[in-house]
């Protein structure tokens, strides 16, 4: 073309692009993000002392008050509630990541270079999936530290790991979403929790839907912290689990199928 | 393709009633520093993101070494290297993982991008604190870590956004003194600025825009020159000194003369000549003054001239930096 393109970009070579490239990039951005849990551990600290300590709190404050399913112990019947809850909190931290890079121009660095556009949010919920491992791992520990006993075997308690994992992921791009919409972290925050609590408390998580008003009940019982906690439940302690698990993929996919789109959207025009 | 590195013309963007860019044109021979000088607002900013393929234009075209921003943007982005307005920096990262990554997204092979981490860490005095989180930096490093980023890919064409911004004196000086290596090497380089001096310094052609237009564009040189007037300024001691300096010169120079107390003032498009005579003359009447000075236009009266309120007025108008959010709504 000119000397300008000669002399300044010769001797740069580049990866040929194939079609593994927007994973090569996406796995850049995701090990980004994770470094960011080993420089500020208060990330992962706070992250997982709160679900520590509704775990505590339900188990020993408030459960002797719960009426808990006929003939299950309320810890069982506690944990797969917190699971579930610890991955909705969680999922807040995709709203204030990406709030955070919006804010700070990483994003517009970003799409000014050769990379995939996919890759930004594809490594950010790729991380986010990887910390919730983490963090449901460590709750599993806790759970069976406070007494939670699986009564079914391995295999159906992975399952219920993976149907909570799935829910997780989906969420972190309806948090996408949200911190790509209010660019700003404190914003994000803010904006996430109304989101959060009636999904998390007017659930089936904590105690019983039973328990709660009529016309509560109908949501309480169909929606997805609900019908994925439920799921869980039925695949540690046994019993018909079917519905349940249909329930949770399927909202599971739905949301991720709505707001993928519209993540990916708002990432195009964000900046 | 000539010798053209960025080619703009007609631009137009708007972010729903605000009108960022109102047809903007200009035009960077390669490897040379082109300034665009203006007040925040002045749609500096979004002209930069659409060159940089962030943003898409509402009309008009752009072009990075014959490519088109738009069509062609993934060329485009393999060709340039962008330094924005913020220190566009992870915090968490090191200096040395920032440019990594920077390299690892720009395609660069993992070994190389590597290296050239290493080199541009070198470059830009940053080894010591290569393996401290940026958000350990001082604004100068960081502002360093950032412009080094944008060099990864050895692009050439390079956007630095405000480089200088908040910067002090010694920080500002060394970016300077890295810009005009870039250049040095054959890069080219687009420029955007409030710092009148900035662009008079670094830049070998400046576009003054204002409200999404390029109001004139001229060499530094010219562009004061087009302003016309130098003036002399002479300390006279006392006024009635300075009266009978006055009633002196203005007898015998054709030069604009304003008297105030014990100053005097000429303005003349032929400083040096008129400096000759005047002190000739007041030699010559045993009227030496006391104090003298020789005021060259500065960029912020051609600024003036141009676009009737000052830089700083405009700047000031719009502290909050209008650049970030530009995206959704003000312009820049």
């Amino acid at each position: 073309m000119t000397a300008a393109t000669a002399g300044a970009a010769a001797g740069t070579r580049r990866v040929p692009r194939t079609v593994l490239a927007p994973v090569r990039d996406a796995v850049a951005i995701a090990g980004r993000n994770l470094i960011a849990y080993r420089r500020v551990p208060q990330l992962l600290v706070f992250s997982t002392i709160q679900p520590v300590i509704f775990v505590l709190l339900f188990r020993y404050v408030f459960g002797g008050a719960v009426q808990s399913l006929p003939g299950v112990p309320y810890v069982d019947y506690l944990m797969p509630g917190i699971f579930v809850q610890t991955t909705v909190f969680g999922a807040i931290g995709t709203a204030i990541g990406l709030a955070t890079d919006l804010k700070s121009g990483l994003l517009e660095r970003f799409r000014s270079l050769p990379m995939a556009r996919s890759a930004v949010l594809a490594g950010r919920t790729l991380a986010d999936l990887t910390r919730n491992v983490f963090v449901t791992t460590l709750m599993v520990l806790v759970g069976f530290a406070v007494g939670f006993r699986v009564h079914t075997g391995a295999l159906p308690f992975l399952f219920g790991m993976a149907l909570v994992l799935l829910f997780g992921y989906a969420l972190s791009w309806v948090f996408a979403t949200v911190g790509l919409a209010v660019g700003d972290p404190e914003t994000a925050q803010a904006a996430a929790f109304p989101v959060m609590a009636p999904l998390v408390f007017a659930s089936s998580a904590f105690v019983p839907v039973e328990t709660m008003p009529g016309w509560l009940q109908p949501f309480a019982e169909h929606q997805p912290v609900s019908v994925t906690a439920s799921a869980v439940r039925a695949l540690v302690i046994g019993g018909p689990t079917t519905s349940y698990v249909l329930q949770s993929l399927a909202w599971s996919v739905a949301i991720l199928l709505v707001f993928a789109p519209i993540a990916v959207r708002r990432y195009r025009r964000a900046v | 393709m000539s010798d053209t590195a960025i080619l703009v013309d007609g631009l137009a963007k708007r972010f729903g009633d605000v009108v960022a860019l109102d047809g903007i044109g200009f035009e960077v021979p390669a490897g040379t520093v082109f300034g665009l000088l203006g007040p925040n607002g002045a749609g500096k900013t979004t002209a930069i993101r659409i060159l940089t393929t962030i943003l898409a234009p509402d009309g008009g075209r752009a072009e990075v070494l014959g490519l088109d921003v738009v069509r062609q943007a993934d060329q485009v982005r393999q060709s340039i290297g962008l330094a924005g307005q913020y220190a566009a920096v992870d915090p968490n990262l090191t200096g040395r993982e920032n440019l990594r990554l920077t390299g690892r997204l720009a395609q660069l092979p993992t070994a190389d991008a590597r290296v050239r981490a290493d080199e541009l860490l070198g470059r830009f005095e940053l080894t010591d604190a290569a393996d401290r989180p940026a958000r350990t930096y001082s604004g100068g490093m960081r502002r360093r870590l950032d412009v080094a980023a944008a060099l990864v890919q050895r692009p050439p064409v390079v956007f630095l956004d405000e480089p200088t911004t908040g910067l002090d004196v010694h920080s500002r000086n060394a970016l300077w003194e890295m810009i005009r290596e870039l250049v040095a090497d054959g890069t080219t380089v687009l420029l955007t600025t409030q710092y009148l001096e900035e662009a008079d310094r670094l830049a070998h052609r400046i576009a003054v825009v204002d409200e999404g237009r390029v109001i004139a564009n001229d060499t530094p040189v010219a562009l004061k020159a087009q302003l016309g007037s130098t003036v002399i300024e002479l300390g006279m001691g006392d006024a009635d000194r300075a009266a009978e300096a006055g009633e002196l010169l203005g007898e015998r120079l054709a030069a604009q003369l304003e008297r105030e107390g014990a100053t005097i003032r000429l303005a003349t498009d032929d400083g040096s000549r008129l400096l000759i005579d005047v002190l000739r003359q007041l030699g010559d009447h045993e009227l030496a003054p006391a104090t003298l000075a020789v005021r060259e236009p500065s960029m912020d009266d051609v600024f003036l001239a141009l676009t009737g309120h000052r830089a700083e007025d405009a700047a000031a108008a719009a502290e909050e930096p209008a650049g970030r959010r530009a995206g959704r709504g003000s312009a820049a």
